[in-house]
């Protein structure tokens, strides 16, 4: 039976993983390379490596700490943050990575998705979407905005109107950050992520919000996501990827139990 | 033990070298060139993305090299695209014939509510003697992302079940293939990969 992923994110500025609430008051959670593997033993489905720091100044994915974090990585490795054409990707996926995450260089540019996508195929292109909810809007969900600049600055197109053609061009899957949510731990927007998994014959990945185990089974059933991520649950011992699969489990998620 | 792993630029073959090398494998890369083929211990053919890439092998002289070193008897492990090119070819490119050592074709998932792509963790079940998948346990859990799949034969090391039930390993002497990633299937897949690197020659 095809389960439900758990997906660690770390969030990674000047090659160390930080955490903040809604992108701000950063904290220091750690080393990536010894992150990653942790989560990984402990359960993690997938790792998702962000810079947070490269679309804003303008730096180049941290290569060398995609490196050292690949290294002993044997599951799948997303990395994302300033990837902005597909060279950019090519030496991500050389230093390896086995998938990119696009956001704001491909809105920038829609065809950045189909020039990675060509070349080292679907599966290798995540396309991340910030959405805030519409509250003008005569449906606040259906009508969510997509933003850049980590929330800051809405692009005038709809969430569901941009993973569509996202899909179109060759994106694997969406990764859906509720700029509402992130960072709140207060529960994802389960709204928001079914309405775009409805609208994609493409997984979705749920981001932000991940507070508590139920937060994750209403997600995956009322949100009808495929994969969800999780950053500030695992970090400081809040929680592993483990604990959280067991009472998923218990709750009758289907997940894959680390050995 | 020294491992042949041929690259025709079907997506990303950095996984699959760094978790060869992890389990002390002595890897050697090819593409346009022969030679390594004809003296190949072992042989992997990995692969992710379209069918259609696999045309680069026959352009390369590849096939011919491949299926001689089969005859041979060298171990050989197709990966996800490199698994379906065993097969007498795919809808997904059905002008690009596959390798033709098992007669079937491999075919989209049906269109159904379920989404297509595939992809995630998903369990195996595996068949009593079969060398790859030897030591993994009914239930262990591997990494899938495609779109097509070999149809469960005879020849099946191991089914699994999305949509329908579909071929996640073959097996047929010193041939196999894994429709998953080894490369990026946590234990089980190391487990997998180190089992094909003890494999005799037949």
């Amino acid at each position: 039976m095809l389960t439900k992923r758990i997906i660690a994110c770390l969030d990674v500025r000047d090659g160390r993983v930080v955490k903040g609430v809604q992108f701000v008051d950063l904290i220091d959670a750690g080393d990536p390379a010894t992150q990653a593997a942790r989560h990984a033993r402990e359960g993690a489905d997938e790792i998702v490596l962000l810079d947070i720091t490269a679309t804003h100044e303008g730096r180049r994915t941290l290569l060398e700490t995609v490196r050292t974090t690949a290294v002993e990585l044997f599951v799948p490795f997303t990395v994302g943050g300033g990837i902005r054409t597909a060279r950019d990707a090519e030496q991500v996926f050389e230093a390896g990575a086995d998938k990119v995450s696009v956001n704001s260089a491909a809105l920038a540019d829609p065809s950045l998705i189909d020039a990675i996508g060509r070349t080292f195929g679907a599966q290798a292109v995540v396309v991340a979407i910030d959405a805030r909810r519409d509250p003008g809007a005569a449906d606040p969900v259906r009508e969510a905005q997509v933003y850049v600049q980590g929330g800051r600055r809405p692009v005038g197109r709809t969430v569901v109107e941009w993973a569509r053609e996202a899909e179109a061009r060759g994106a694997g899957e969406i990764l859906l950050t509720s700029m509402d949510s992130d960072g709140t731990r207060a529960g994802f927007d389960c709204e928001l992520t079914a309405a775009v998994s409805e609208a994609v014959r493409i997984p979705v990945i749920a981001s932000g919000g991940a507070g508590t185990v139920a937060h994750f089974a209403d997600v995956f059933s009322l949100g009808k996501a495929d994969a969800a991520l999780a950053a500030s649950i695992f970090h400081f011992g809040v929680s592993s990827a483990r604990a959280l699969k067991q009472e998923l489990v218990a709750a009758g998620v289907p997940v894959r139990l680390p050995c | 033990m020294r491992v042949t792993v041929i690259d025709y630029k079907a997506g990303n073959l950095a996984s699959v070298l760094k978790a060869l090398r992890h389990l002390g494998a002595e890897v050697e890369v090819t593409d346009a060139d022969l030679g390594p083929l004809a003296r190949a211990q072992r042989i992997v053919l990995p692969g992710v993305g379209h069918f259609a890439a696999t045309k680069r092998l026959d352009v390369n002289g590849l096939t011919t090299c491949v299926r001689s070193a089969i005859a041979r008897g060298v171990p050989f492990l197709g990966i996800c695209v490199g698994m379906q090119w065993l097969y007498a070819g795919s809808s997904e490119a059905p002008e690009q014939a596959g390798l033709g050592h098992f007669p079937q074709l491999c075919s989209r998932f049906p269109e159904c509510e379920q989404k297509v792509p595939h992809v995630g963790w998903n369990s195996l079940a595996a068949r009593e003697g079969s060398k790859l998948l030897n030591g993994v346990g009914s239930g262990e859990f591997v990494y899938f992302t495609h779109s097509y799949k070999a149809p469960v034969t005879g020849d099946t090391a191991a089914e699994a079940f999305y949509i329908e039930p579909f071929a996640a390993a073959v097996e047929r002497d010193n041939v196999m293939g894994v429709q998953f990633h080894p490369e990026k299937s946590g234990e089980t897949g190391l487990k997998i990969l180190r089992n094909f690197l003890e494999v005799e020659p037949c």
